[in-house]
């Protein structure tokens, strides 16, 4: 049996056991007490824009089927006949008011006219004769999360009835994950999903994935090879570009969520030109940035370039904009997901060669993300050993140095070298592996800043 | 077109694909660079699960996502890529083998000298790695070839991967 959990985290000193990410028995706690317990993103309102639309998705390891019932509304269904437990629905997506299982026969219903709340058990082979009538088709409907929410095109779900509410959850975070689902212009929620998910198995831990992109500046030697060939949407040399000098990374200690990003500002910075391989996308965003000032005037925004929501959706604000979720297979296997996002309202020009330069950043194929799998698999390999698992990782790197964030509730801001975000995933797993319940787990228990709002913007924290 | 002119064709055909497959295989990749078209598209959509009736199975080409949907400046930066001998996911080297097989022609257009042929083929890419990480890339290749004056070039590919869940960490071979 491994460790206590006190012992695989230690917070003080800003160590994280080797058994933590190859261990079996850990992995199935992690199953029962993050995974059954968390808010987790599980689609895009694109994959089901019309009634009856229905798209299968993951929730921890199990399947889901995400849908739009006749009236509109979005539920989370897990994805099993409860008969004798047959994948209800083996496509990836479709239509569809009813969900027949192929093995005997029961179908549950979408429609509310034909069943008391849609996903119940609606028709069942030989119910009056070889059931006499006597099954209770209302207590066989299809097991649902819940709790769902769709926030800014983008559907989540918890399987904790008492899971806080979803805005909670991501605390002041949210700023953060707006600033990807806005339209680059800053309008709400303007964003839409290409078409297609990508979807590869990684034989790596899950947990590799997000602490990687809750702000490790420090991997970026792994991508000198595609620095130096230029993917940059300007031409040149480099991954992105230019980005703001105000870069920092900020983590939220009570909520496990944390960004590479500007600390909150309260003017737009000089407008950098970008995407210039195109003079119509370039113009674009110049107009884009232009509509920031003015929306914004003086008002508090933030900036973001990659960031996670705990535990396993990470996103890319800026180049590329990008939603990645990593789905646990086992203690050293993991299905990673990829969904690449546009303006909503954008001319095709734009659209299209955002989808060209997200495709060859991310994703399996992507030159960027794909030295990120060989890192993290073979961390992930390199761990099983009977002397390695022993030993721990080193997450000292800025151990003591966290600042806290004006404007920003329960944030602290930590520089852009630092393994304090890690240290603050790695303590809300070790929340989550040790509590009872949300009791235990609601945001704001537990050490670290108080979630009390921070003083009134002062121009001494401004930044350019 | 006669018989014999077909045979021929389609031995042209196939020894071009083998002469390309070995220089991958024995990564002469500047070389192989050689034979794609400058208008080249490759092309590696996903595959959904969907039901049969459906058209929708396949991503769509310079519209959704994809495994790969890129033209001559990108394949470029991959083999620059990987020549830096720094990119970690081809560094040490995969040892990679491409099979191609069942090559049928499915269109010819244009006379000789400036033909464009369409083939259908299956491929199979076996790719080994440090220990025991092993890949197969199988699926169904359609390619188009243009001739000129630099003899035959691909001016189209799309690879049908027979996964809707890429059963590999990276996607860093040429198919």
């Amino acid at each position: 049996m491994p460790k206590p959990i006190d012992e695989l985290i230690v917070q003080e000193t800003g160590l994280v056991s080797r058994e933590i990410f190859v261990d079996e028995d850990l992995f199935k706690q992690e199953l029962s007490h993050v995974f059954a317990r968390a808010w987790l993103f599980v689609a895009h309102e694109d994959q089901i824009v019309k009634n009856g639309d229905y798209v299968v998705s993951k929730m921890g390891t199990d399947t889901v089927i995400v849908t739009r019932d006749m009236e509109g509304e979005v539920h989370v269904l897990l994805n099993t006949c409860t008969h004798r437990g047959m994948r209800l629905c083996r496509n990836d997506m479709g239509n569809a008011r009813t969900f027949s299982c192929p093995y005997h026969g029961w179908s549950y219903s979408m429609d509310g006219r034909i069943v008391e709340t849609p996903g119940d058990l609606a028709g069942v082979p030989g119910h009056a004769t070889y059931y006499h009538g006597e099954l209770d088709k209302k207590d066989w409907g299809l097991v649902r999360a819940p709790r769902v929410k769709v926030y800014k095109r983008t559907v989540w779900a918890s399987w904790d009835p008492d899971a806080p509410e979803f805005e909670d959850y991501l605390g002041d975070m949210r700023q953060y994950l707006d600033f990807a689902l806005d339209g680059r212009d800053g309008s709400p929620g303007n964003n839409e999903m290409i078409g297609g998910i990508l979807k590869w198995r990684v034989p790596s831990n899950w947990k590799f994935a997000p602490e990687n992109f809750i702000g490790d500046n420090y991997h970026d030697i792994s991508h000198r090879s595609v620095d130096l060939v230029g993917i940059n949407p300007s031409g040149g040399t480099g991954r992105r570009d230019e980005e703001p000098d105000e870069v920092t990374t900020l983590g939220f200690p009570k909520l496990g969520h944390g960004v590479i990003g500007e600390m909150p500002y309260f003017e737009e910075p000089e407008f950098q030109p970008q995407w210039q391989g195109n003079p119509e996308v370039a113009e674009y965003y110049r107009r884009c940035h232009e509509q920031r000032v003015e929306r914004f005037g003086d008002q508090p925004r933030v900036s973001m370039t990659v960031g996670t929501i705990f535990p396993n959706m990470s996103f890319h604000g800026r180049q590329p904009r990008t939603i990645a979720v990593f789905h646990p297979i086992s203690p050293t296997e993991m299905e990673m997901w990829r969904i690449f996002l546009v303006d909503r309202d954008a001319p095709d020009a734009v659209k299209d060669m955002a989808r060209h330069y997200h495709l060859s950043y991310s994703g399996p194929g992507g030159l960027t993300e794909s030295d990120d799998m060989e890192n993290w698999s073979y961390a992930t390999d390199s761990s099983r050993g009977e002397i390695s698992r022993s030993i721990y990782f080193n997450y000292e790197m800025g151990l003591g140095h966290a600042r806290e964030v004006p404007h920003l509730e329960g944030a602290v801001e930590n520089g852009v070298f630092t393994e304090e975000n890690a240290r603050i995933f790695y303590k809300r797993w070790a929340e989550f592996m040790k509590a009872g319940s949300w009791d235990e787990l609601h945001p704001g228990a537990g050490p670290g800043p108080d979630r009390r709002r921070a003083a009134e913007p002062t121009a001494n924290v401004e930044t350019k | 077109m006669s018989n014999l002119a077909e045979i021929e064709l389609l031995h042209e055909v196939t020894q071009f694909f083998y002469h390309e497959a070995d220089l991958l295989d024995y990564r002469e990749y500047a070389e192989w660079l050689k034979l794609l078209h400058p208008e080249v598209r490759y092309f590696i959509p996903l595959v959904r699960n969907v039901p049969r009736m459906r058209d929708n199975e396949f991503t769509r080409e310079q519209q959704d996502n994809a495994w790969m949907d890129e033209g001559y400046a990108t394949l470029e930066k991959r083999v620059k890529q990987i020549l830096t001998n720094i990119h970690w996911a081809e560094e040490p080297p995969s040892r990679v083998s491409h099979l191609i097989s069942n090559t049928v022609l499915v269109q010819v257009e244009g006379e000789p000298g400036a033909r464009e042929v369409t083939t259908r083929s299956r491929v199979f890419v076996y790719q080994n790695r440090i220990d025991d990480e092993v890949n197969h890339f199988v699926g169904k290749r359609i390619d188009t070839l243009a001739e000129t004056e630099h003899g035959w070039l691909v001016k189209h590919r799309t690879v049908h991967l027979d996964q809707s869940v890429l059963l590999a960490k990276a996607l860093t071979v040429f198919i």
